[in-house]
């Protein structure tokens, strides 16, 4: 379980993230949505400690990830994390299986032999084969996306975390991708968290909704409930987004 | 908005005091993984064979020419005194050895292993790779600065006794063609009046001239913001500021070496 509390994350001259709180649950898939530029990504980046909060708690299993000192202790508890970053950040000078094994060589005691099935079976779990050679230059967006996700669950993490997962798709690799998302909680059992501009998707797979606006979250919630909502700022973003309430 | 003069220099010194703390502190960095990491052999030779064998021809072909123009130069000028070439192998090896060895092959490898770290390292920031590291369990000063600081300090020292070796040859080609010195003469020159010391004080400066060059780079890269553009910035920065620095470190390591009579 993640229990944040109070968390502020300010950059100079400017209040992103200001005092939010939420508990997310085992299993959960948790999606965090609200326009450009309004903390999404800055919010997933402190729950992993890529980014220092200014104040506030993030128990991880009861860990505070946000008041580690040590290097050690923050790597020890950012291995129940996966990360799929909004462009991949897949390795450029590694191929795919460099690339997905890279996780299993840093996080886990895993012998160097078995490394070639493992990552065979998560790419397959991704919907890819025979790819293990190219380097992500080869690689279309939507394949970088799935090597990426592959990556990213190769070391078996309790937590997902997804940075804008359907930015820069086409319909048919964005809806491959939320297979995707919806599958690893199914199958794998992973509690997930999203953040993303696109209200439909975080509609669609989500258990509970967030809106983050102003540096707090205006509204939470499950999508049906969600839809509902009187929030002035989740109907216009429903307008935005063209969907309607029911 | 407009900023007064004392306004636009404070910020510069902030600017710099925060640079400089933020070198430290990866420095500090470097040295606690040094200690620390598994041994990374296979990625330390990758980088050694990018930052020193890579830059192998540059370096040749930089110190053949100007122990070239060094013999033509100073065996020009005694002729012109003494009616004949004089200790001409003495003076192109003791500049080679001495200054220009060192000075030169430190700015090829600035400008093209450093240009090479820094582009490379910026890339990876500006397209969260660095950020992926930390989640998939590796510190990057460990997975990304130990390998190439290790291999500047290992393969600069080397190139520097590669372009002494080639710069001295190409004195004795201009030498024994253009000025009519015999080969036999030329090295016995040398070997008469140049000392280990002579050696030794170009060597030294090329491992504080290497630790330079990989903090350089390495900070700049890791300091990349703004994309390709960013890269790109940061790229011509590191390699202007690592040759700035190789003279200017020049002459004070030069004083310190004397002074302690090396």
């Amino acid at each position: 379980m993640i229990e944040i509390r109070d968390l502020v994350k300010n950059f100079p001259g400017r209040k992103v993230i200001d005092g939010i709180s939420a508990d997310i649950k085992e299993g959960e898939l948790f999606s965090v949505i609200g326009p450009s530029g309004t903390g999404k990504s800055t919010f997933i980046k402190c729950l992993i400690r890529l980014l220092r909060p200014d104040s506030g708690q993030i128990l991880v299993d009861g860990q505070d990830i946000a008041a580690a000192k040590n290097e050690f202790v923050l790597a020890k508890i950012r291995r129940n994390f996966g990360y799929l970053f909004q462009e991949g950040a897949l390795f450029d000078s590694l191929t795919v299986l460099e690339n997905v094994s890279f996780g299993l060589k840093y996080l886990t005691d895993t012998p160097k032999s078995d490394y070639p099935r493992i990552v065979r079976e998560k790419l397959a779990l991704v919907g890819l084969k025979d790819v293990e050679h190219l380097k992500p230059a080869e690689l279309s967006v939507g394949m970088k996306k799935r090597v990426s996700l592959a990556r990213s669950i190769a070391a078996s993490p309790k937590y997902m975390l997804y940075d804008e997962p359907t930015t820069g798709l086409d319909p048919v690799t964005t809806g491959m991708v939320k297979d995707l998302i919806t599958d690893m909680r199914a199958k794998l059992g992973i509690t997930s968290i999203v953040v993303t501009h696109d209200l439909t998707l975080a509609l669609e797979i989500s258990s509970r909704v967030a809106m983050l606006t102003g540096g707090k979250f205006v509204e939470v919630g499950e999508p049906a409930k969600f839809r509902q909502s009187e929030n002035k700022a989740v109907k216009e973003f429903m307008e935005i987004s063209h969907l309607s309430r029911k | 908005m407009k900023f007064s003069f004392t306004e636009k220099v404070g910020h510069e010194f902030l600017g710099l005091a925060q640079a400089l703390g933020g070198a430290a502190l990866m420095i500090k960095s470097v040295a606690f993984w040094l200690f620390r990491a598994r041994f990374e052999g296979g990625e330390i030779a990758k980088q050694a064979v990018k930052i020193g064998v890579d830059s192998f021809t540059v370096t040749a072909l930089t110190s053949f020419f100007t122990g070239m123009v060094l013999a033509l130069q100073m065996g020009q000028s005694t002729k012109n005194l003494f009616n004949e070439p004089l200790y001409v192998g003495t003076m192109v090896a003791f500049s080679m050895l001495k200054e220009l060895g060192p000075v030169l092959t430190s700015i090829v490898v600035a400008g093209r292993a450093g240009a090479v770290v820094t582009a490379e390292i910026g890339t990876m920031q500006v397209t969260e790779q660095i950020d992926a590291l930390y989640t998939l369990g590796t510190n990057p000063t460990r997975y990304l600065l130990v390998p190439r600081y290790i291999a500047f300090i290992i393969t600069l020292p080397l190139l520097t006794v590669f372009a002494d070796f080639i710069g001295v040859l190409g004195g004795c080609i201009v030498g024994v063609v253009k000025l009519g010195v015999p080969s036999s003469v030329y090295f016995d020159d040398i070997f008469t009046y140049l000392e280990m010391t002579d050696f030794m004080h170009g060597f030294l400066k090329t491992y504080v001239f290497a630790f330079m060059i990989a903090t350089v780079s390495c900070y700049k890269g890791l300091n990349t913001r703004g994309g390709a553009e960013g890269v790109g910035k940061s790229t011509t920065e590191a390699v202007v500021l690592s040759m700035v620095l190789v003279m200017v470190l020049d002459y004070f390591i030069s004083a310190f070496l004397v002074a302690v009579g090396i």
